[in-house]
């Protein structure tokens, strides 16, 4: 804080590309969900509607879907989405850790409505999509590795996935997967070191291999948290809301 | 454009992809080099006072180029205003060019490009979809089509 400014005033506002992320919210880049919600003022508010749109990991919501500026936005990294106990129907809550950290209470038109939503919205993160991307590039070097008509290999983890049919291996093949060399230095904070030997057939277009990271120094504990458990983190998070919709659809 | 500040004040402080202490120039005209830790965590990228813990800024990083300017110089522009840049002083060239690479990265729509492509070379190399393990295969976003966007 400025020395000498009066007590209760913060600090300037943190700056924000805010044009640009406007742009992103209305550019033809693809809609991950769209619709109408009513979003909850504050605590003791009343429900808005709005138009909200989702891309990517933003949150963003319009006066009515023919703005060209959205009202606001909700950035999604840090947060889980639950069903909620509320007055209006088709209720459900996108909340943030830590104190004072703001819940949003949004509702659904319908059910079906609110489900879309849970499921779209509990996926949003960067950290979801890099996840599947990078298990997805360890599957890929897996079978082009193995070289022939390789069988996918099953996941990691030990609890299946909800829905993840154990991929039937041929006799010759043992499922342990390619594991992570145990001699990497732990160099990297919550990300694992990804490969930079995948083989490319030439002509494809690839994305480029990820680049080699750096420590990052004084800013954020090491999180050495490996894939497999990260992965576990989010299947579990799925497992629940699962129950929770067939549950809630049992009921009349 | 009403944002969640507090929320994004928290992830300013989540463990990072990348962060060092760069030479940073705003993009107005007439903007100083100022000293500044840089620090990519997600989409994000943060720049703070060097002795403060909380950011001065962010920039998202979605429909954003990253261009090389002059030996170990970067500067990172908005697809919509491409003249209007972020100029970022490394300490080396090798430093600048793992910055580059990193912030490539560093997008959700690239991510998702990447998702969209592994999932299909793997479909052509093992007849199967590898996302329905992760019961997403259906949802609109990874499909195909997404790439020609």
């Amino acid at each position: 804080m400025a020395p000498g400014s009066p007590p209760g005033l913060a600090i300037a506002a943190m700056k924000l590309n805010e044009r640009s992320l406007a742009f992103y919210a209305t550019c033809d880049a693809p809609v991950d969900n769209a619709g109408f919600l009513y979003k909850k003022g504050g605590r003791h508010a009343a429900y808005h509607r709005r138009w909200f749109v989702l891309r990517g990991n933003m949150l963003f919501y319009f006066e009515d879907a023919a703005s060209r500026e959205p009202v606001g936005v909700i950035i999604l990294e840090g947060c889980t989405v639950e069903l909620v106990e509320a007055a209006e129907e088709f209720a459900f809550a996108v909340r943030f850790v830590g104190t004072r950290a703001r819940t949003y209470v949004l509702a659904a038109e319908s059910q079906a409505a609110m489900e879309g939503w849970v499921k779209a919205l509990s996926r949003a993160s960067f950290d979801y999509l890099r996840l599947v991307v990078r298990e997805l590039e360890q599957q890929l070097a897996a079978v082009r590795g193995a070289g022939g008509p390789a069988l996918p290999l099953p996941l990691p983890q030990p609890q299946a996935l909800p829905q993840s049919q154990p991929l039937s291996p041929t006799p010759a093949l043992a499922p342990p997967l390619p594991h992570w060399p145990s001699a990497l230095p732990p160099k990297e904070n919550g990300c694992a070191v990804w490969s930079t030997e995948a083989t490319l057939r030439p002509g494809s277009e690839p994305p480029p291999p990820p680049p080699r990271r750096r420590a990052s120094a004084p800013h954020g504990p090491l999180d050495l948290a490996p894939f497999a458990r990260l992965h576990e983190c989010y299947g579990q998070e799925i497992r629940v809301l699962r129950g929770q919709w067939l549950s809630s659809r049992v009921q009349p | 454009m009403r944002y969640n500040e507090k929320e994004l004040q928290a992830l300013s402080r989540q463990p990072a992809e990348m962060a060092a202490e760069l030479g940073m120039r705003g993009p107005k005209k007439g903007s100083v080099l100022k000293r500044r830790l840089v620090k990519l965590v997600v989409n994000f990228l943060f720049y703070f006072r060097t002795d403060e813990a909380e950011p001065v800024g962010a920039l998202l990083l979605e429909r954003c180029r990253v261009t090389r300017e002059e030996p170990g110089t970067f500067s990172i522009s908005f697809v919509e205003d491409p003249e209007r840049k972020y100029h970022f002083e490394c300490s080396s060239e090798e430093q600048c060019q793992e910055w580059m690479e990193a912030l490539r990265w560093a997008s959700y729509e690239f991510m998702r490009r990447s998702l969209i492509f592994y999932r299909n070379e793997i479909q052509k190399v093992t007849g199967k979809d590898p996302l329905e393990q992760f019961g997403i295969s259906e949802e609109a976003r990874f499909q195909l089509s997404g790439l020609q966007a």
